[in-house]
């Protein structure tokens, strides 16, 4: 239990030593090795107790402790990546504003933000109590706004406002849905987590219990990107830093959705809650697909269509739990591809900024000549991404799909495949152009984006994500079946 | 209880109408005032706890003191005084509000048959501050009263949880109290930065970002 509070306090305590740390050599080695015993503490956390740890406030169950390893990993993997990425931009000197002093070196702001970052995930990762979970994704929003404000341009403060005041209204919504939970709860009720209610789940008032649903799903939904609450998602994710943008992604994304899991986790045992919060999931899922698949035809801006990508597979997920059945397990797995994938795209992404200085589309050519490491796994990544086989993200997928067929929902079937087809379309043209053909009439020094930290996480991501595709190990199955029979679904 | 309530919703009808940046800065301070008492005239004077009062002094001291203050300094430096043509006049901002009030009645003695609500007035209050908290943000121009519209709908959450009687521990309590602040905290130090970059705090003249092609955008500001 000590380990929990210790994953939370942590980078908490470290992240304000390095906001006084001058020398920048020991801040990235002080985010390094937060990141490194962080992530070794939690597989101790996870080997250790799993499944056994129920506390009032803190807990570890099959459904957290995949996404708390999630986290850690990827985590690691952007502060690996974070040690060059930094040094190839130029500091900013943050100006001290009317009496309110910021730190004169804005990446001592980023190491700082990254651990608080670091911290806020796993509380609301590891936070059991409904409250206290709200608080922790809250805390997620506070700690990375700073973030996504990096660059201190337009673009990215209108970036960072957007995102703090949509999330913040969404968040704020989900708190509202705090309450009416409450007030679904009778005083039979010892612990207000999801297992507690779970265990009086005859008692819960069932007119409230959809009440709250609703607002969890629009609240956290707005913080997770579905449609049509994502408005901020691309926008954020394109002007953060591409380290920034792996987390925000591939780890966020998920916190956000774990929030929504969890008041599923109570819908699903009470029989009159279960179809209703299922419908909602299938038709916001759906939704969400759609938008994105539109929106990556004939994007622009390739860091946008990684982030409308993003959209696309939280509307998968979601789609995934409101099927139900095995589709829950394959929605777990699917998060677990999709993270890996999304971080090494988003991470790659950056190296190609770095040599190119452009986000557009039609101003990078021929990655394959310039930058030859860079432009294999971009492609790489997009077959992963795009769930061709063997990737693990092609298998579940597939098996929601599999269950769409199976349990007869034909429309459901049709329009997730379609939406599917219509991203693949929009990936594929400007992947294409991005890394075949000539090189551009300008000579690019390709050199810049290829060294070994910038590339070693995207190769490591992109492997796992093909091994899982191949062969799926058995404590990692094991995890996914336990989620899935927490939500009310089967094993896979 | 019930004509603090009452008051609350008086002084959101107020931010609606209002133009006056300051005023409207001095009415929500005044609400956090109001929010702050409220707690403990629920919990009536023989129960008073440790807990209760520091929650209410907290409570006060951020959102009436610290909060207004940094937004008037926000204000001062950039030199804007009024919210000048926001998309819904002030008038009719009103008149919704008076519309928004009775939809919060009437949803609230919806639920009455459903459950035990102890004090209906309060809920009411609670939904009109999030209605009316919703409208400022998506009818007002300036960064600042958004934020202001943001503080008035968390007023109104906060509001809503207490009248429901859905009580956390006070650990949880103060979380939500440092989180809801350190968000305004953050919004209040974005206003410098906008008005910095932007010149203005206009944030319906925030176009750098966008999916529309340029002559969708022209289009776009005809529909305006």
């Amino acid at each position: 239990m000590t380990i929990a509070y210790a994953l939370i306090i942590l980078p908490v305590i470290t992240g304000i030593v390095s906001l006084f740390i001058n020398s920048e050599r020991v801040r990235s080695n002080l985010l390094l090795i937060v990141a490194f015993t962080h992530l070794f503490m939690s597989i101790m956390l996870c080997k250790g107790e799993a499944g056994e740890l129920n506390g009032v406030w803190l807990g570890l169950d099959s459904l957290n402790s995949m996404f708390l390893i999630i986290t850690c990993l990827l985590f690691t993997g952007s502060a690996i990546y974070s040690m060059v990425y930094l040094d190839k931009h130029p500091h900013f000197n943050g100006p001290a504003i009317a009496g309110l002093r910021m730190p004169a070196n804005s990446n001592a702001i980023f190491a700082a933000g990254m651990q608080f970052f670091l911290a806020a995930m796993s509380l609301s990762i590891l936070s059991m109590h409904f409250g206290l979970q709200w608080i922790g994704i809250e805390a997620t929003t506070l700690a990375s706004t700073p973030l996504i404000y990096y660059h201190r341009n337009k673009r990215s403060l209108e970036a960072a406002w957007k995102y703090m005041i949509l999330c913040s209204v969404g968040i704020a919504l989900a708190l509202m849905g705090v309450f009416f939970l409450a007030m679904a709860t009778s005083s039979h009720v010892q612990q207000f987590t999801s297992a507690g209610l779970v265990l009086f789940a005859g008692y819960l008032k069932v007119e409230w219990l959809k009440v709250a649903f609703i607002f969890f799903l629009v609240g956290y939904g707005t913080k997770m990107g579905l449609a049509p609450m994502h408005n901020w998602l691309p926008d954020a994710h394109s002007e953060a830093p591409s380290p920034v943008s792996a987390v925000l992604s591939g780890a966020l994304l998920n916190c956000a959705f774990l929030g929504i899991l969890r008041i599923y986790q109570v819908c699903a045992a009470v029989p009159a809650a279960a179809s209703f919060a299922s419908e909602m999931l299938i038709i916001f899922g759906l939704l969400s697909l759609a938008i994105s698949g539109i929106f990556i035809l004939r994007q622009p801006d390739y860091k946008r269509m990684l982030a409308y990508s993003s959209v696309e597979h939280m509307g998968i997920l979601a789609l995934g739990v409101g099927l139900g059945g095995s589709a829950i397990a394959a929605a777990m797995l699917h998060a677990a591809g999709h993270s890996l994938v999304k971080a090494s795209l988003f991470l790659l992404s950056g190296n190609i900024l770095a040599v190119y200085v452009s986000k557009k589309v039609e101003d990078i050519k021929g990655l394959l000549k310039t930058m030859p490491i860079t432009g294999v796994l971009w492609l790489t990544g997009f077959l992963a991404i795009t769930g061709t086989p063997p990737f693990t993200t092609f298998n579940s997928e597939f098996a929601i799909l599999r269950v769409a067929m199976q349990s007869r929902s034909w429309t459901v079937a049709v329009l997730y495949l379609l939406f599917l087809l219509l991203v693949f379309i929009g990936m594929l043209t400007s992947f294409m152009h991005m890394t075949l053909g000539k090189k551009g009439e300008t000579e690019v020094d390709g050199s810049a984006g290829e060294s070994i930290w910038q590339v070693f996480t995207p190769v490591v991501f992109l492997s796992a994500a093909l091994l899982l595709g191949v062969y799926l190990p058995d404590f990692m199955r094991a995890t996914i079946n336990g989620a899935a029979l927490l939500l009310g679904g089967k094993a896979l | 209880m019930n004509s603090i309530a009452a008051l609350l919703a008086i002084t959101c009808l107020f931010l609606l109408g209002s133009s006056r940046l300051l005023v409207s800065i001095r009415m929500v301070a005044f609400q956090g005032v109001l929010l702050g008492i409220m707690p403990l005239l629920a919990a009536g004077p023989h129960h008073l706890g440790v807990a209760a009062v520091v929650l209410s002094l907290t409570n006060i001291g951020l959102k009436s003191i610290l909060l207004p203050w940094l937004l008037r300094t926000a204000l001062f430096s950039s030199g804007t005084r009024r919210e000048i043509e926001p998309f819904v006049g002030f008038g009719t901002s009103i008149m919704s509000g008076v519309f928004l009030l009775a939809v919060s009645g009437y949803i609230v003695k919806r639920l009455e048959t459903t459950a035990q609500i102890s004090s209906s007035i309060t809920l009411i209050a609670g939904f009109f501050m999030v209605f009316a908290g919703l409208f400022l943000l998506i009818t007002r121009r300036k960064a600042l009263t958004q934020t202001l519209g943001f503080l008035v709908l968390e007023n109104g959450v906060f509001t809503t949880g207490l009248s429901l009687g859905s009580e956390f521990s006070v650990y949880v309590e103060l979380g939500i109290l440092l989180d809801v602040f350190v968000g305004i905290f953050l919004m209040g130090i974005m206003l410098f930065h906008i008005d910095k970059e932007f010149d203005h705090l206009d944030v319906d003249r925030f176009n750098e970002l966008s999916d529309l092609t340029v002559d969708l955008s022209e289009s776009e500001e005809v529909s305006e």
